[in-house]
């Protein structure tokens, strides 16, 4: 019998290892799994390699981990926001690596992961500073019937914490509004895919039509309750 | 010396929604960008598409409705029109990247008149950086328009022979769309669409610091 669905977040997390790459859906903070990222802070890896679209909103979530002193690398597209204080104050200080992507780039190489695909050209970042490697040296490029690509490289991860909105015991996933961002390219490009859902359906009640992510990409998932998404990463007009 | 009115931010917008056809997908950026929804012209149909995965991206929710599983790429809360459609992040960049996006507006720090385009980083040392997906935006859509002041606060021109600054791509924007004139890059350089009331062609020449075709 096939169960995915984990009695805790605890328990849903055992096991990752320091030094894991942890793939992270969300995108400022609609789809960020903030109770799993809670409960990394207390699974206590460290040496982490994060990859999410940006660095952390706020005080809570992703930004404690990184305040908790257990990353040693964000790789993501947009790190700055208005709100980012606590990775802006470990980058400048250089206590953390960042690897900036743009957010394409990011999505299509962890699809690449998902899909078994060993590289890939992509027109995104030609002729640009981010056409290059950590050593300055320029990534491999290519002319293709007149247009110009960078070659670009998967993104595999140990581990990804996406948050769905329902699943079942199969680890299908259905996801919520724009929340949905980046979970299922997350789910398909790494070794173990841990899930949040709001509800636990039984076998065959989620309509087929539906699914988002299929199970196949899915290990656990593990019941939160439902609360509503805060606003972050941009000024409040008061 | 001419004497001519800069278009106001809103007449900018204005002017460029104007261009915006009927059945468009259309891209409006962070910042000055997402004015132009509020001008698009009566009785034609866009959908607009929000790189965090909406297509039929409306208005600003009232007060009190707003849903955070709901924003848009600058992360505040937006609505979805009745035919709006949700999908994930690889599918959302392949619109831009596969060329299925017709048209997406940027802001910019400086543009070449041969189209390279500079928007992403002022290059300043100890600066954080974020490029988010405006890289892809730049060479993804079929049409990259940009959305600027001509002139910085010092009055030199944005648009310029080389970019000083960081490059997002190369030769990708298609019009330059600027409180004192609309101008076309090509790979000959700048051509003359409009210019506001008043303004000589010497003048916007003199102004941009480059030839411009008319």
């Amino acid at each position: 019998m096939i169960n995915k669905i984990a009695s805790s977040i605890a328990q849903s997390l055992s096991g990752i290892r320091d030094g894991s790459t942890v793939l992270i859906g969300g995108f400022g903070t609609a789809g960020i799994p903030n109770e799993l990222i809670e409960g990394l802070i207390d699974q206590g890896a460290r040496d982490l390699t994060i990859v999410n679209n940006n660095a952390g909103n706020g005080d809570t979530g992703l930004a404690a981990l990184l305040k908790a002193g257990r990353v040693r690398k964000i790789i993501c597209s947009f790190p700055r926001q208005t709100d980012s204080h606590v990775f802006d104050e470990l980058y400048r200080s250089g206590r953390i690596e960042l690897e900036l992507v743009p957010q394409g780039n990011l999505a299509e190489r962890l699809r690449a992961a998902g899909a078994g695909i060993g590289a890939f050209f992509t027109p995104t970042g030609f002729g640009t500073d981010l056409a290059r490697q950590a050593d300055g040296s320029l990534k491999e490029t290519r002319r293709i019937q007149g247009k110009d690509y960078v070659l670009e490289y998967p993104i595999h991860g140990d581990v990804a914490l996406i948050k769905a909105e329902a699943g079942d015991r199969w680890g299908n996933l259905t996801y919520r509004k724009a929340a949905r961002n980046f979970g299922p390219v997350m789910a398909m490009a790494a070794r173990r895919t841990i899930a949040t859902v709001h509800e636990v359906v039984e076998l065959g009640q989620m309509d087929p039509e539906t699914v988002v992510t299929p199970g196949i990409f899915v290990s656990s998932i593990v019941r939160i309750d439902r609360v509503a998404t805060e606003a972050g990463g941009f000024k409040k007009t008061a | 010396m001419s004497h001519y009115n800069k278009r106001s931010k809103q007449e900018l917008a204005q002017r460029v929604a104007r261009d915006i056809f009927d059945g468009a997908y259309v891209n409006l950026g962070i910042g000055q960008p997402t004015l132009v929804a509020n001008y698009l012209p009566e009785g034609i149909e866009v959908v607009l598409h929000s790189e965090n995965g909406i297509l039929g991206m409306g208005p600003a929710p009232a007060a009190g409705d707003e849903d955070y599983d709901l924003i848009n790429a600058g992360k505040q809360p937006v609505t979805l029109l009745p035919g709006g459609a949700f999908f994930h992040h690889a599918d959302s960049f392949a619109m831009m990247r596969g060329g299925h996006i017709d048209i997406s507006v940027l802001g910019a720090f400086q543009v070449s008149g041969t189209g390279d385009l500079a928007n992403w980083s002022t290059g300043e040392p100890g600066a954080i950086p974020a490029v988010g997906g405006a890289m892809d935006l730049a060479v993804g859509a079929k049409q990259t328009w940009v959305m600027m002041d001509l002139l910085t606060k010092q009055g030199e021109s944005k648009v310029v022979r080389q970019c000083s600054y960081p490059l997002t791509g190369i030769a990708c924007v298609k019009r330059i769309y600027t409180d004192l004139a609309t101008l076309a890059c090509t790979p000959q350089g700048l051509e003359l669409i409009d210019m506001v009331h008043g303004l000589e062609h010497g003048e916007l020449e003199r102004l941009v610091g480059l030839p411009v075709r008319v």
